[in-house]
């Protein structure tokens, strides 16, 4: 049977892609961003998931104002690197998991999760960012990936507590599937940032840090804080954090923290880093 | 609950809404076509020749001229598709947000190099924390 063995969650700064594509990984200012992911670099090469159920957003790259899906799954053989307006990320194509795509798609949607499901679509920096983050630069993606996008962009997006609840029928579709699969669940976005606006550039690290603590011990507290409140506290764009969540509903009712990093700023926000597994 | 009436309250910041989103439709969409290279090149040979082929308002081009992104929120723009605009520009979000803030870059950068800009006293209009 399939299995959830770990979660992950990172912010997924563009910025952080471009340094990485342009070779300045290696200056003073990047340095010590990159330095907060050795460990995980390390553990992923030795964990070796099969797939990644890598919970992101677009950025107005796939889907356009015709048409903006709240929750949606990727089904598809493969996801092209999209152009965000400079052309497209040098990273490999995104390979996706057909069979537990469409299997996960079914489960949610009769566990009454009204999932849109893709079958053509490309991928921005939103999902990218965090592989680049955890397997560097190689020629091909050494994990298959099912992408679950959020709308994050426009009010109002999908309540915290919709998104637990949302992780955790994920929890039981993965396990409902027929195949020897190690299988982990990625959060992405965030923490604390506005990009917009005379506010652009806040910062919040005394709310991050109070999330990251809650994520991990007691999620429950997290599920009814409203928009207004991420948006008030963490910035405009700080609300994407509400896509960490579902990565922690997957995870079951306790998880054991494994490792954590924060840094101030990657261009316009806070990085925050988790990785997580489900504990008895 | 979320009650829609607050979101005027935090200073300095533009909820985009889903009537924020039928105000800005052209202009994002606009925003949007900009991710093929063949209308970047053409949206830089002749700015306002390309803008004329969307029924966009004209508030919504100037500020598209005019590189005012905080115009063009207010006439329904989305930072995520603003940001197609000065990535054709060649420009970085950290230097479109500064031009936001009435920071030079410079100015911008030292800050969030120093820790970003606090949340105190910028949570809340009512309130004034």
């Amino acid at each position: 049977m399939a299995r959830i063995t770990a979660g992950v969650t990172t912010s997924h700064v563009p910025a952080i892609g471009a340094a990485l594509d342009q070779g300045k990984a290696d200056t003073d200012y990047w340095r010590p961003v990159f330095a907060g992911y050795e460990w995980s670099k390390k553990w992923i090469a030795e964990e070796r998931p099969d797939v990644i159920v890598l919970v992101y957003n677009d950025h107005a790259s796939a889907f356009s104002l015709e048409l903006l899906p709240t929750f949606a799954i990727g089904c598809a053989e493969s996801f092209a690197v999209a152009d965000e307006g400079f052309g497209p990320r040098p990273v490999p194509e995104v390979q996706g998991h057909p069979d537990l795509a469409c299997h996960l798609a079914k489960s949610l949607i009769l566990d009454e999760f009204d999932m849109t499901v893709i079958n053509k679509m490309d991928v921005d920096h939103g999902l990218t960012v965090p592989l680049s983050l955890l397997y560097g630069q190689p020629d091909a993606w050494p994990v298959k990936v099912i992408p679950i996008a959020v709308n994050v962009v426009e009010y109002p997006q999908p309540t915290g507590n919709r998104c637990f609840e949302l992780g955790k029928a994920l929890r039981r579709a993965v396990k409902s599937f027929d195949q020897d699969l190690n299988v982990q669940v990625w959060g992405t976005g965030g923490m604390s940032h506005q990009l917009q606006g005379p506010r652009a550039g806040l910062i919040n690290p005394a709310f991050d840090r109070d999330f990251l603590d809650r994520l991990v011990a007691d999620p429950d507290s997290l599920k009814k804080m409203p928009h207004i409140e991420y948006m008030r506290e963490s910035g405009s764009e700080g609300v994407e954090l509400i896509m960490w969540l579902i990565m922690r509903g997957a995870m079951g009712k306790k998880v054991k923290e494994l490792y954590r990093f924060y840094h101030v700023p990657a261009s316009n926000t806070a990085v925050g880093h988790l990785v997580v597994k489900p504990a008895k | 609950m979320n009650k829609l009436e607050d979101f005027d309250d935090i200073p300095g910041t533009t909820i985009f809404t889903t009537d924020m989103s039928r105000k800005g439709f052209h202009l994002n969409q606009f925003c949007m076509s900009l991710m093929k290279p063949e209308n970047r090149l053409r949206f830089k040979a002749d700015e306002r020749a390309y803008l004329d082929e969307w029924p966009m308002t004209e508030a919504q081009k100037q500020a598209v001229l005019d590189r005012d992104y905080n115009a063009a929120i207010k006439e329904g723009g989305n930072i995520y598709f603003l940001a197609k605009i000065f990535a054709t520009d060649g420009k970085s979000f950290q230097e479109a947000a500064a031009s936001m803030t009435g920071m030079t870059t410079e100015q911008y950068v030292a800050m969030m190099l120093a820790g970003g800009r606090s949340p105190k006293g910028q949570r809340s209009i009512r309130k004034g924390n």
